[in-house]
């Protein structure tokens, strides 16, 4: 067991994958990369990957992309115009670029997307792994308050919540999150439950953890790929029902160029200016497609089965 | 001089089942006490109760003559007492490195200078620098358990508890192993107590062993009793039979 340290200087591929890592960092940095080289190998996941970077790039820069106002449109001349080489998409009923609107309404999807997942993901992670170790009445009470979650349809109930909080993009959100963490708490659990008796839980046990250390640094990071995954995976689902609740006039309140209620807007005049309630429709197909795919290819990517190889 | 370990009319049930019945045993310090019996004798059940990982429905476990609390166990007693798992497969965490598992119990016991005590930790099983930071899938079955070891010394305990800590490896891994245990034991002046199935690994670690079968201890006797056949329970004859005759098969059934 001699101390093999690099002679010669390494390239950093080598240093990331070597055996026997020098520190913390290399070893995390090297993990990370292992990791990327299998997601690499799923090319659909790449182009899910890459349509969500340019999601990303679009809510950035969608004041520099969008070639007009989004809110501003010109009502006189511009109305329901066909798309053409000055306005791509076409305008809609009150003159506005469809292409602008759809661009800043990328930052809506977002911003949806993004508060819903840090709102529902932690809740669900936090209440499946502490049911699922502590067991008894805890995980009784909990559990059953999932399944009463559980037992509502999600849009019905996320109505619900909008009815009574009032309609708008932020209550919105809010119901959303309310509605999706049961299933992440049931997952958490599920996988809480496989390894609570594992020994190296035991053998943490036996070095006088609180169970609170345990469930956070032993349990949880257990349970975060799958739950990355089913994320992922119901971000599709979650943008819908942003879409949803903007189609039926209780997300976000018009002006906003939300590609829900651009939907909703577009539909009385669909059959004679079907490009209204296309491109935002076209939108959601896209983005989630690129959630499913990006989902798929972390599934594969971070399965725990995979560790090893 | 109490006893490092005190075990008396100990009792363990699981739904209704009694997995222990009236368990007695008493390890001084500085022994190395061996736990045998065949598979569901409950030998691995008392270890568990010690270490407080098993339910305990009667009597009583001491420790240096101080009484534990049942089902509860203070931080003291963890510094105190550690235990070795059977599977080294299973009892590292897959997602941290081995340094992170060396780290844990340091952090938890409010150790100073980790560091050195993590590098102390596995130059004294005899791993190298270069494995402090790997996962448990990069390294063999003996090195984790090595791994595992050094984990449950690094705390600097009095009580090591083993539950079969080389039955999951080959042969030559196995003594390997079992040295290593043995020198730690004699460097730290360590108590063991040690569970096995098998008898020459027992007889060659521990000074003093109990059979168990069914829950109970049926005979507690020194290690040199077993070499001079001087015992009088009809299940440590019985026991001891089957290690021989396996044995004695292997010679008849030689090629002429």
């Amino acid at each position: 067991m001699s101390d093999i340290s690099s002679q010669a200087p390494l390239s950093w591929r080598e240093w990331l994958m070597t055996e026997r890592p020098g520190s913390r960092t290399q070893a995390r940095l090297g993990r990370t990369y292992t990791t990327w080289l299998r997601f690499c190998e799923n090319k659909l996941a790449l182009i899910g990957l890459a349509i969500l970077i340019l999601l990303l790039l679009t809510a950035a820069f969608a004041d520099v992309l969008a070639p007009y106002s989004p809110y501003i449109g010109n009502l006189k001349d511009d109305r329901l115009l066909a798309p053409s080489a000055l306005h791509w998409f076409g305008t809609d009923d009150q003159g506005r670029d469809i292409l602008s609107r759809v661009i800043y309404g990328s930052r809506l999807t977002l911003f949806v997307v993004i508060l819903v997942a840090i709102i529902a993901a932690p809740v669900g992670l936090l209440i499946g792994t502490v049911s699922g170790y502590a067991g008894g009445w805890i995980d009784a009470v909990l559990m059953r308050i999932t399944d009463i979650f559980l037992a509502f349809p999600k849009l019905v109930l996320a109505l619900a919540f909008v009815a009574a909080l009032g309609p708008g993009i932020e209550n919105a959100v809010l119901a959303i999150a309310i509605t999706s963490w049961p299933p992440y708490a049931r997952i958490a659990r599920a996988e809480t439950l496989t390894f609570r008796n594992a020994d190296y839980i035991a053998a943490v046990q036996l070095m006088g953890a609180s169970p609170m250390r345990i469930v956070l640094r032993h349990i949880m990071p257990l349970c975060m790929p799958s739950l990355i995954v089913r994320v992922t995976l119901d971000m599709a689902g979650i943008i819908l029902t942003a879409a949803g609740l903007g189609f039926l006039g209780l997300g976000a309140q018009p002006p906003l160029p939300e590609w829900g209620a651009m939907i909703a807007s577009g539909r009385r005049f669909i059959l004679d200016q079907w490009w209204v309630a296309a491109a935002p429709g076209a939108a959601i197909l896209v983005v989630s497609l690129g959630f499913n795919l990006l989902g798929d290819g972390l599934r594969d990517a971070l399965d725990p089965k995979e560790e090893g190889r | 001089m109490t006893a490092a370990l005190e075990v008396r009319k100990l009792g363990v049930e699981f739904n209704g089942h009694k997995a222990l019945d009236d368990v007695s045993v008493s390890v001084a310090r500085g022994e190395s006490f061996g736990l045998v019996g065949e598979s569901g004798s409950g030998k691995s059940t008392l270890l568990r109760a010690v270490a407080g990982l098993a339910p305990v429905s009667a009597g009583t476990i001491s420790i240096d003559g101080r009484e534990l609390r049942r089902g509860k166990r203070n931080r003291a007693f963890y510094r105190e007492v550690q235990m070795v798992f059977q599977d080294p497969y299973g009892s590292l965490h897959p997602r941290q490195t081995i340094d992170r598992a060396l780290l844990e119990p340091l952090a938890i016991h409010g150790f100073d200078n980790t560091e050195n005590r993590i590098v102390r930790a596995l130059e004294e099983v005899g791993l190298g620098k270069g494995f402090r930071f790997r996962y448990p899938h990069q390294l063999s079955g003996g090195q984790r358990q090595r791994v595992a070891i050094a984990r449950a010394l690094v705390v600097e305990p009095s009580i090591v508890l083993l539950d079969e800590p080389t039955s999951a490896l080959d042969a030559s891994v196995q003594a390997e192993i079992l040295n290593l245990l043995e020198q730690t034991r004699k460097d730290r002046k360590l108590t063991f107590v040690m569970v096995s199935h098998d008898l020459a690994v027992v007889s060659h670690m521990c000074e003093r062993l109990a059979i168990m079968q069914g829950g109970h201890v049926v005979e507690t006797l020194p290690a040199s009793a077993l070499a001079d056949h001087k015992f009088e329970a009809a299940y440590t004859k019985k026991l001891f039979e089957a290690s021989e005759g396996f044995q004695r098969k292997v010679h008849t059934e030689a090629p002429a």
